[in-house]
Formats: structure tokens, C-alpha cells, sequence
């Protein structure tokens, strides 16, 4: 490549004068169509985290002056109040069980793809719909379905001879109405990241434990399974991350209520900080996630060079 | 050729032939018999994800007596357009929609443009240090996009830019992903081609508007139809920055709409909600192939 940096010392002299203007043009020039991206990321990605971290160490309401110094105090409320730990367990809950679910789900869907049944390239197409919908508007047909009168779920329930709930605004029902339409808008996705995984199997290996008279289980189980780990770790990862995110079905259909029983960390962090102007507070919540999405970040890349191969 | 599968391959074509041991499966007559539990399975698949969109589209159009009918009418018997124009009288949908087409072309545009100029310096330019800074470029898909919501707010509000298109468009056309990508579809195009160019004393402009970009559309369509898709939808941060119902893109139009009378309507709050959906739909629908490799693309293994 032309553009091996040149190091400057050492091959001063055979470096050509119009070899130099050339580095130095390209130099100037990937200033020119790199920076101003450059500058962005820097902007909107970096900074926030490094003066997220500042704010959470501060008492703010967006009006006053400046941020008011305060030491840990945001954190020190954190832990010790229920509230927000009881914010961290819906959290977990939300996020261990759309995960898992999703992943359980995608994996079979991608097993059944993967028999190439007439029609199948259809339903992958469908499958995959909720994922470049809306999620506001995935989130306003469900609290249709989720009509306790009108909705679909009721068809559902009476059918089996019950009552449908008040989905969105029983606390005990709230939480796992978010999480089915959780899992609706995301299994699809991970359905097809699956079959992909799966399609790009050897196809030998699997040929040779059939003839062997592996039956489909121990195919799956042996074979198929341990085949797809660095894609089931970079499902997990990633699945774990947008899901710790997740909002806009969040604000929709519960706005964390009712009485916070959908309020996970994200909706907290927004929360805190558009509808009570605590900024500090807010900020405190956003840098624990942070920290949490790091950990399951650096995690993974030690387990995946470790352990996800076969 | 199959539109849904990441890697094209040439065994994946037209559903209903054969698989790829077709030989040992025997005729697909015999295979579907043994296989009709996994076909029905098949089928209620795609129900339960059609169902719902199927229960949007006709309540959009029902009349308000067939909705709040019990037992459901699944097949409405007569169409009514009053649901739509009840919407519109309700919240200002035009200018919601004017709001998120201009979003969406502007930030998607920018994106792009960002990206391939970002891409081909990484690839083809000289920088020092360009490895050290590629991979810091690349760190900043660790940051999780919700911790960095606060603080953009308040520096788009030193700015003076909340509820601006500017402040709404900002932000989001940074890209790392994009660049990514286009970085290493841009170092697999055969050289021969530029150095023949370089020769004839191209610049690097002419380099990347008659060479490198040319030979990279479906690599950039790929980046431009998700960053499409992202604006479209993009729903915490245009709720955040903007103040005004006229600046509201339609995610928050919609949540306008619910809080006005969405729930006392359903035909109503499902009129306009497919309004925000239909054109990603139409989209999806067009360029699927390149959409779910895009959105899949970094699970494909290798940053393909």
C-alpha cells in the first residue's frame, strides 16, 4: 500500500521531494474527509461519557447557573434507596428474559428455516418486518391488542375460557405485556442472524454425523449448537445491549408506570432528567449503565477468545 | 435469488426447490408429507407476525362500529376513510411528516456522505497514527447510545439548536458502523483498476467519484437505506429535542396523537400509525436484500 506511513528519519534522503509533496497532499486530504466525522464522533459519542461522569457527581436542574458539585452523593442515594434498585431487578428481569426468550425462539425458527420449506424465504421476510418498523408504532398496535374489551388478546384469553387482562395498566401485567412485544419486534432478527450462522455450517461436518446415525437432536445438540457459539455470544451481546436500551415501547404503552413497574434503567435515566430536571441523578443512572454495558462488553471479548470455539 | 439470507448462496434460490441434498430427500412430494408439522409450523409463524399488522391495516379503515364490536369482526364490510381525517384534524400530521422526510433525507444524505469520505480516507490516504485512530473511531460503537442522550442535550443547547431540524439532525450523522463497513468493502476492490488511473493522473477525487464509489453502490445503498431506516424510526432523541408539536417527527406524533385520543379511538391511533409504518414497509419491501444485510451485516462473522 502507497500509504504506508513513511518514517520521516530514517528514509530522508531516498524519499523523492515529489514523494514527500504526495504525503503531504494525502495527509492534508484525509484531514479534509475524515476530521469532520472524526470531530462528530468526538463530539457525540466521547465527550458525553467522559461529562456524564462529571455530572454525575453534581446536583443540576438544567436552570441554574452550573452544575453544583456534590461528590458521590447521587450514588450514595442510588444504593440506598429502594426505588432504584428496585429499577435494577425490573431491569434485570426485562433484559434476562427478552434475551433468553429470544434467543431460545430464534434458534428454533432458524432450525425450521433451515429445512427450506416451500414458502420459507416469505416468512423470513415477514419475520423480519417488526425489526425496521417503528418501534412507536409497534408499540401503538399492541396496546390495541392489549385492549382489555376490544383487543385481540381478549380473543385469546376467551378462548381458553379466561378473562383478558388490564394489560398496560395492572402493575402485574405490564411488565409482561412490554416483554411479549419485546420479543415480537426482536426474534425475528435474531432468527436471521441465526440462519445465517447455520447456512454457513460446513456442511461435511454435519453430512458425516448423520452417516454416522446421529438422529436430529444429537445433531442439533452436538453439532449444530456448539457450531453456532460465536453467534449466539455476539447475540447475547448485542441483544443485551439494545435491550438495556430499549424506550420507545417503554414510553408508549406504560411510560414506566404503572406506579414504576416498567421502569427499567433506561426509562429512569430519561426520566430523572426530561420529567424532574435531576440531572446529577440522571447522570449517576446513566454512568452505571454505562459501567454495566462495558462490563458485558470487555466480558465478551475475553469469553470469545477463550471459549467460543468448539 | 433469495432476498432474505445474509450470504447469497447459490443453494438458497427459489424456496420450494429442492435443498442442497436434494438427492438423498427424494422428490418434494414425498419430503413435504413427512415434513407437514414443520410446515404448519411454518404457517403460524408468519400469522403471528401478520396478524397484528394485519389488525392495523383494517382498523385503520374500519368504522367505529364494527371496532367496538364483540365478537370481533375480523373482515371489515365496509371501508371508511374518517379514521384518517380524524387524525389529521387532531395533530398536524402534515407537518409531522414533513418533519421526518426532511430528517430522514437530510441525516441519511449526511451519513452517507460522511461515511464514504470517512472510509476512503482510512483506506487509501496517508495519516500518521491512521491504525490508533481508526481503532478509536471504532470504540465509539461501544458507547451505548442512551448514556450519551443527556449530555448531547445540553450541548445542542449550548448550541442553541433544541428544537431545530439542525439539532434534530446533528447528532445521529456521525457514523462508525458505516464507516466500518465502507473501509473494508473499499480495500477489497481490485487496485490494478486505480493505479492504472493514479497513472493517468487522477486525483483522489476523480479516484473516488469514476472509481471507488461506482464500484461500491450496493455496499453504500446498504448504509444509506439502514441510516434511512434509523432516522425514520429514531424515536428518544427527536422527543428529547424538540419541544414544539409543528417540530415533531411521526414516532412522536404518534404518542401526540394517543395522548390527544388514541385511547378512547383505536381506528383513529391505528390510521396514523400506519402512516409512520408504510413507508418502511414499502422500503423493506424493495430492497430487502440489502437491508438485512445491512442490519445483520456485523453478525455475518469478519465485518463483511
Amino acid at each position: 500500500m502507497p500509504d504506508l506511513v513513511v518514517s520521516q528519519g530514517r528514509s530522508h534522503q531516498r524519499v523523492s521531494t515529489a514523494y514527500r509533496r504526495r504525503y503531504r497532499r494525502g495527509v492534508a486530504l484525509f484531514a479534509l474527509f475524515a476530521f469532520p466525522n472524526l470531530a462528530l464522533i468526538a463530539v457525540f459519542a466521547y465527550w458525553p461519557v467522559l461529562e456524564n461522569v462529571y455530572l454525575s457527581l453534581t446536583s443540576w436542574d438544567f436552570i441554574s447557573p452550573a452544575p453544583l458539585f456534590i461528590g458521590l452523593e447521587n450514588y450514595i442515594q442510588m444504593f440506598t434507596s429502594g426505588t432504584f434498585l428496585g429499577v435494577l431487578r425490573i431491569t434485570l428481569i426485562w433484559v434476562v428474559v427478552v434475551v433468553g426468550v429470544c434467543l431460545v425462539l430464534g434458534i428454533a425458527l432458524a432450525s425450521l428455516f433451515s429445512m427450506k420449506l416451500p414458502g420459507t424465504t416469505v416468512v423470513t421476510g415477514i419475520v423480519f418486518t417488526p425489526h425496521v418498523i417503528a418501534g412507536a408504532a409497534i408499540a401503538a398496535v399492541w396496546l390495541f391488542i392489549f385492549d382489555q374489551n376490544y383487543g385481540l388478546a381478549r380473543v385469546v384469553f376467551n378462548a381458553v375460557g379466561l378473562s383478558s387482562p388490564a394489560w398496560t395498566t395492572d402493575a402485574s401485567w405490564a411488565l409482561p405485556a412490554l416483554i411479549i412485544v419485546s420479543i415480537w419486534k426482536g426474534v425475528g432478527f435474531v432468527s436471521i442472524v441465526y440462519l445465517a450462522g447455520m447456512q454457513g455450517m460446513p456442511s461435511d461436518v454435519l453430512e458425516a454425523a448423520r452417516l454416522d446415525g446421529a438422529n436430529r437432536w444429537q445433531l442439533f445438540r452436538r453439532i449444530i449448537l456448539p457450531l453456532l457459539s460465536p453467534t449466539t455470544f455476539f447475540l447475547v451481546i448485542t441483544q443485551t445491549i439494545s435491550a438495556f436500551q430499549a424506550f420507545d415501547i417503554i414510553a408508549v404503552m406504560t411510560g414506566g408506570g404503572p406506579a414504576s413497574a416498567t421502569t427499567t434503567l433506561s426509562w429512569f435515566i430519561y426520566d430523572q432528567a426530561f420529567n424532574r430536571s435531576n440531572v446529577g441523578y440522571s447522570a449517576a443512572a446513566g454512568t452505571v449503565m454505562f459501567v454495566i454495558l462495558m462490563c458485558i462488553t470487555v466480558l465478551q471479548f475475553r469469553f470469545v477468545e477463550r471459549r467460543v470455539h468448539y | 435469488m433469495s432476498t432474505t439470507t445474509v450470504r447469497p448462496r447459490p443453494t438458497d434460490s427459489p424456496a420450494a426447490s429442492p435443498p442442497s441434498t436434494g438427492a438423498r430427500a427424494g422428490r418434494p412430494k414425498i419430503r413435504l408429507r413427512r415434513t407437514w408439522w414443520a410446515f404448519l409450523l411454518l404457517v403460524a409463524t408468519a400469522l403471528v407476525f401478520i396478524v397484528p399488522l394485519y389488525m392495523l391495516v383494517t382498523t385503520a379503515f374500519k368504522t367505529n362500529g364494527e371496532i367496538y364490536a364483540w365478537p370481533m369482526k375480523f373482515l371489515p364490510s365496509e371501508l371508511t376513510w374518517a379514521n384518517l381525517s380524524t387524525a389529521w384534524e387532531l395533530a398536524p400530521f402534515g407537518a409531522f411528516i414533513k418533519n421526518s422526510l426532511l430528517v430522514t433525507a437530510v441525516g441519511a444524505a449526511a451519513k452517507v456522505v460522511l461515511a464514504v469520505f470517512t472510509a476512503y480516507a482510512f483506506a487509501f490516504l496517508p495519516f500518521p497514527g491512521k491504525k490508533g485512530l481508526f481503532l478509536v473511531m471504532l470504540g465509539a460503537l461501544m458507547v451505548p447510545g442512551h448514556v450519551t442522550l443527556l449530555v448531547n442535550y445540553i450541548t445542542i443547547g449550548n448550541m442553541g439548536l433544541i428544537n431545530t431540524y439542525a439539532g434534530l439532525i446533528l447528532p445521529g450523522v456521525a457514523s462508525a458502523f458505516g464507516t466500518f463497513l465502507l473501509r473494508q468493502h473499499f480495500l477489497t476492490l481490485p487496485g490494478e483498476v486505480f493505479e492504472a488511473a493514479e497513472l493517468d493522473g487522477a486525483g483522489h477525487f476523480r479516484k473516488l467519484a469514476s472509481f471507488v464509489a461506482p464500484m461500491s453502490v450496493p455496499a453504500i445503498a446498504t448504509v444509506g437505506l439502514v441510516a434511512v431506516i434509523d432516522e425514520w424510526n429514531n424515536f428518544v432523541w427527536p422527543l428529547i429535542i424538540t419541544n414544539s408539536v409543528n417540530m415533531r417527527t411521526l414516532p412522536i406524533g404518534l404518542m401526540y396523537l394517543k395522548a390527544n385520543d388514541g385511547l378512547t379511538s383505536w381506528g383513529v391511533l391505528m390510521s396514523g400509525t400506519l402512516i409512520v409504518v408504510l413507508p418502511m414497509l414499502l422500503v423493506f419491501l424493495f430492497a430487502q436484500r440489502y437491508i438485512v444485510t445491512g442490519l445483520t451485516g456485523a453478525a455475518a462473522g469478519g465485518g463483511r
